[in-house]
């Protein structure tokens, strides 16, 4: 009998919402491990780092690797994958394009460290003893990864083949990947596996959407009723849905929430917060300076609004400070 | 598949690109180092050509770049030179004899913006060859472009049968198109029809006016529907689809000769309603006609007062009356539709209502009156045959006209109306001629702009009108001296005096401004133009193009576009005329390529995009959910491509692989 | 003969640091200013490298971020005074934007005055000149972004690893970044 292909899970900086994807595949997970040998999953297995090494390369069928890339241990690991699986699939915004950890990129390493150790509330060490790389204790010798000083997302530390969009990627566009996969039916190197249009298309609140919109404010989810029928950036939430790809059928204005644009842009967008800047405030009414200022003002946290998952994709990367 | 920079490459490799920098005689070469511009490009990838030469735009110099096209099977052509605003069209075409595609053409500013204005000859070839390789990169995504040709429909509609209207259809006929007139009232005229005289000649309105009305009427060239509105706009420049409601009059237009013995024959043997076209001030039968020159020559029924068509017990002593069977109770609202090539608005303005500035107390004092109202006071035919009396028939001794009033005003009109100064003197004039009385004169400023309207303004000067420099603050009837009992005082700040006075009249007349026609907004918005901030029609330029608008095919002329008079109404209506001769004579309209397109299969119909065209070239089609261009209609700014959300708008010859290329090509050292 | 206040000091004789400013010009104001400014023979700084756009309504603010990102120290955009646009209101679009961007690129860290939101109408050619040199001038106060050194700089604390661990897609990877 043939061997079954391997498939390997792995996690960077990640909040291991991508893994639980996998599980919410539900009865559908028997089909996957029918059908592919799980050779690493830390969340699930217990195969470790040697498991990994020892095998020829090209001996994977496929990587799923999900997190951002933030420290010196997680890119040996990327690397080692890279070289082991035909097949790298950047799976989850994280590891597309930097998710939620780039948001860090707005911090030097050390104002980061400095909080965290020092003087975030709640913290007690008054020797400011900081995390070293090196530590020697009882005759041996402890290291940590270097903590680096920007946060990535994959395809900026290794190539990547396929990208599998979403905070997490939902059961169906998995379900979806592994089928392709597995078939052998994928499209062009570097597509992202998911359909090419903006959210809107599978929006059930599109046809609300007045065509004259001309926003006087902007408001943010807890101000507001929100109307869970109407267009929610017709009612002034910022709702990211007209410059997101589709593919998660619109979850969270199901939800009655705006979308924050976890799937990233369309393949024909370079940076996402910039071309959603360019679309949403072509449609404020005013013309004079200062009440366009007053209706800017309604959204004090720009870029960790329009930037929110991907602001290692951002095309300046990263803070300048 | 992207490749570095995310450009997508050209996908059977590099086009074979001919790149030729210009001399200009000395103008160029005098600055910047042209052959060693030509030798960098060289060393491009994708250049098989380069080269410098005299004078690109002679004969000779084009005929080198249709030889080297041939010879060298370009691809793609690159022109250092002048200004593209000068001789893009001229390598265009170069380009079109070579049998190369207009516009696979891209051209390098490097006079106006280089060799001209920098004396660092080091710099200013730096400058060239990053210019340079920033076309070369650029042009390889350049996509063939044709020009679109649309025909033209030669017949022309004009709404407003004022004087600008009016003019416009006649001057239009004469040229030999076929004009519709359609005008909202029951007759042509507009406002013009209800002065007295006309600033500053003294003209008698009708007089020079029902001339015109009668070559409307008479000419072959013209249809003309009064009663009649427009209902729906379709279409393009050159290809508008009008739908017309033709309100009921009850009397069967090609039958009725206007005798009027209907309207002496009616059950009501004196006229009691209030009469529009009078202000107010006269009455009228159900059954009448605005003023006898009305045109069309023709009665109308009123079905609110009229007694058979409110109960339909009437002894409908007109229909015996009528010798040509005109009066049919049972005539309905008629649905026209016609086709042109052109429209012009002519509709016209409104007056302030005086009831705004309740402080003159129009509505409220018996002997507060408009403008207008004097007008048909002082008019022979109006309804006081022309006697200035007070609304309970007394003559007045005093008057009192209110400049300004709804003009530079911050509460209610910022504008000023251009003709109440001119037409308040000549009021004051008039009334002065008509009654003797004294008459005064509350002016902010003497607006006497116009050919022989200050030498008018002298002329009163010397009959003895008194003019007080001073915004009226109130006009009162509460009396605070014996000789003001029973009078009407006004309160005003006399500012070249220095002092409060208060002048006691026994009529005030107030200048009431021009607005636009209360219905503008809905109006401009059937014909998808624009209105500028004070709601007037929107003209495509205020200098240069007055009489045209940003939508092709639509002009405007007249106080609809601002307050003006009539030599300027006029004036303007040649103008839109003109422009329309234009537009037809041309037969077809010839379109730049560089509009935008909706690619359909990448747009998500999130109608982001909808709102933002001026030309309203945009549209949502409801049953396929996505956003479409009509490419007629688009004018090429690309708003709306940089605003699509997920980048599925292009922009002909501004897409964004062509933009980025061009910023690598600038920066990549 | 006095020197115009907005007149950029001299540049370094020794050939120190050059600003380079991408220009986006709307074609029927700004760049018209500027063949004027050029048919007057007006002289100004050569730093500057125009793209022309119909309007500056096409400006997306992608475009402002990637000339930076390639190399750009200073961006400057040009457009009709608002009322005067040849296409309507494209340039109140335009404004809206850039109001936004403005505060991104603060919060990115880009000082203020590399981007510049300046409105020319075609008459005004000595705008053009002037606007130009005096953004010359604050450009090269604040020195050279060089986001590319930048971003190769930053890459570098990457090349340790990828060198040990034998990466032959350390190579491959420059792209993706």
């Amino acid at each position: 009998m043939p061997d079954k292909p391997k498939v390997a899970f792995y996690w960077c900086a990640s909040c291991g919402g991508c893994e639980e994807a996998v599980v919410d595949l539900a009865e559908d997970i028997l089909k996957v491990v029918e059908a592919v040998d799980i050779v690493l999953w830390p969340v699930a297995m217990d195969f470790k780092k040697a498991d990994v090494e020892v095998r020829p390369d090209k001996s994977i069928a496929v990587a799923f690797i999900n997190g951002a890339v933030r420290t010196s241990e997680q890119e040996e690991w990327v690397h080692m994958l890279r070289r082991k699986a035909q097949l790298v699939v950047s799976f989850g915004a994280c590891a597309n394009s930097g998710g939620i950890p780039a948001l860090a990129n707005q911090f030097k390493k050390e104002e980061i460290l400095k909080y965290v150790y020092e003087d975030c509330p709640g913290v007690d060490n008054p020797s400011k003893t900081r995390p070293q790389l090196e530590t020697v204790n009882e005759g041996r010798t402890v290291t940590l990864p270097e903590f680096r000083n920007m946060v990535r997302s994959l395809d900026q530390v290794i190539e990547v083949d396929y990208y599998l969009p979403g905070c997490p990627p939902t059961p169906k566009l998995i379900m979806n990947a592994v089928q392709a996969i597995l078939a052998g039916k994928l499209p062009a190197k570097g597509t992202v596996l998911s359909p090419d249009n903006a959210l809107c298309e599978e929006c059930k609140r599109k046809d609300s959407k007045p065509a004259d919109l001309a926003l006087t404010e902007f408001k943010r989810p807890h101000q507001v009723h929100i109307d869970p029928e109407k267009c929610l950036l017709a009612q002034g939430l910022v709702c990211m849905g007209p410059a997101t790809r589709a593919g998660c059928e619109a979850r969270c204005p199901e939800g009655n929430m705006p979308c924050t644009g976890c799937f990233g842009p369309s393949s024909r967008v370079r940076d996402q917060g910039a071309k959603f800047v360019s679309s949403v405030f072509s449609n404020i009414a005013p013309k004079e300076v200062e009440e366009i200022d007053k209706v800017l003002d309604g959204i004090p946290d720009p870029i960790g609004t329009f930037y929110r998952y991907g602001l290692s994709k951002c095309i300046l990367r990263r803070k300048l400070n | 598949m992207a490749d570095n920079n995310g450009n997508k490459a050209h996908p059977n490799g590099l086009p074979r690109i001919g790149f030729y920098i210009c001399h200009c005689g000395s103008n160029i070469a005098g600055t910047i180092d042209v052959a060693e511009v030509a030798k960098y490009v060289a060393g491009l990838p994708g250049v098989v050509v380069s080269r410098d030469y005299k004078y690109m735009c002679s004969d000779p110099g084009q005929e080198m770049i249709a030889q080297d096209i041939k010879e060298h099977k370009l691809e793609r052509l690159v022109v250092a030179a002048c200004s593209p605003n000068l001789h893009e069209e001229t390598f265009r075409k170069a380009a079109a004899k070579g049998g190369l595609n207009s516009f696979f053409f891209q051209m390098v500013n490097i006079r106006e913006h280089d060799a001209w204005v920098h004396e660092d000859k080091k710099a200013a070839t730096v400058k060239a060859k990053d210019l340079a390789r920033a076309a070369v990169y650029r042009v390889r995504f350049h996509q063939p472009l044709e020009k679109k040709q649309v025909p033209v429909d030669p017949n022309v509609l004009v709404v407003g049968g004022g004087i600008a209207g009016i003019h416009a259809a006649l001057t239009l006929a004469n040229a030999g198109k076929k004009v519709t007139l359609v005008e909202r009232e029951s007759t042509i005229g507009g406002h013009m029809a209800a002065f007295d005289k006309t600033f500053p000649t003294l003209d008698c309105a009708a007089c020079i006016l029902t001339p015109k009305m009668s070559a409307v009427k008479s000419h072959p060239n013209i249809t003309l529907w009064t009663y009649s509105e427009v209902a729906k706009v379709e279409g393009y420049v050159g290809n508008y689809k009008v739908t017309v409601k033709r309100k009921p009059r009850y009397v069967k237009e090609d039958l009725c000769v206007g005798c009027m013995e209907c309207i002496d024959a009616c059950v009501f043997k004196e006229p009691k309603f209030a009469d529009k076209f009078n202000q107010g001030l006269g009455k009228r039968k159900p059954v009448y006609i605005d003023f006898p020159q009305a045109t069309p020559k023709v009665v109308l029924i009123d079905p609110e007062t009229c007694i058979q068509m409110k109960t339909g017990k009437c002894k409908k002593s007109c229909v015996e009356a009528c010798d040509r069977d005109a009066i049919d109770f049972t005539q309905k609202e008629e649905v026209k539709e016609l086709q042109v090539g052109a429209i012009i608005l002519a509709t016209g303005f409104k007056t302030f209502d005086a009831k705004r500035e309740p402080h003159y107390g129009y509505g409220r004092y018996p002997g507060v009156f408009t403008a207008l109202e004097i007008e048909r006071l002082v008019n022979a035919s109006g309804p006081t045959s022309g006697e200035v009396v007070l609304r309970d028939g007394k003559h007045p001794k005093a008057v009192g006209i209110i400049h300004c009033v709804g003009s530079r005003d911050e509460k209610t009109n910022k504008w000023c109306s251009r003709v109440c100064c001119m037409y308040s003197l000549k009021l004051a004039h008039l009334i002065k001629e008509h009654s003797g009385a004294e008459v005064y004169n509350f002016y902010i400023d003497i607006r006497a702009a116009g050919k022989a309207c200050e030498e008018f303004y002298d002329k009163l000067l010397s009959e003895g009108v008194h003019f007080i420099r001073g915004r009226v603050a109130e006009v009162t009837d509460w009396a605070m001296t014996p000789e003001e009992e029973g009078k009407l005082v006004l309160r005003v700040e006399d500012t070249l005096a220095g002092f409060v006075r208060r002048v006691p009249v026994d009529m005030v007349v107030l200048a009431t401004g021009l607005e636009p026609q209360a219905d503008a907004q809905e109006v401009r918005r059937r014909f998808n133009i624009g209105c500028g901030n004070e709601g007037f029609f929107q003209e495509r330029h205020p200098k240069l193009a007055p009489v045209n608008t940003f939508t092709d095919g639509i002009f405007i002329a007249g106080a609809c576009q601002a307050p003006k008079d009539i030599p300027d109404t006029v004036a303007q209506a040649g103008a839109a005329a003109a422009e329309a001769l234009v537009l037809i004579d041309a037969g077809h309209v010839e379109l730049e390529p560089n509009t935008s397109h909706v690619v359909e299969e990448e747009c998500c119909g999130c109608k982001s995009c909808v709102p933002l065209c001026p030309y309203s070239a945009i549209t949502f089609d409801e049953s396929k959910k996505k956003a479409q261009i009509n490419e007629v209609l688009c004018k090429g700014c690309g708003v709306c491509a940089a605003a699509c959300p997920s980048g599925s708008i292009r922009q002909n010859l501004f897409e964004d692989e062509e933009i980025f290329s061009e910023i690598e090509g600038v920066l990549s050292k | 003969m006095n020197q115009h206040p907005t007149q950029p000091a001299q540049p370094p004789a020794d050939g120190g640091f050059e600003p380079r400013i991408v220009a986006f010009f709307c074609n029927w104001c700004t760049y018209t200013a500027a063949d004027l400014a050029g048919v007057s023979r007006l002289k100004y700084a050569p730093n500057v490298r125009v793209i022309r756009v119909m309007c500056s309504g096409r400006v997306d603010p992608q475009f402002v971020l990637d000339a930076f990102a390639k190399g750009a120290d200073g961006v400057l955009l040009g457009g009709c005074h608002p009322g005067d646009c040849h296409y309507a209101e494209g340039n109140y679009k335009t404004l809206r934007r850039m109001r936004m961007l403005e505060r991104m690129l603060r919060d990115m860290g880009i000082k203020d005055g590399r981007f510049r939101l300046e409105w020319i109408s075609g008459a005004e050619g000595e705008k053009v000149k002037t606007t130009v040199n005096d953004m010359v001038a604050k450009v090269r106060a604040l020195g050279p972004l060089d986001l590319p050194g930048k971003f190769r700089e930053w890459d570098k604390e990457m090349e340790e690893l990828e060198v040990r661990v034998g990466s032959a897609d350390g190579k491959e990877v420059a792209h993706a970044r």
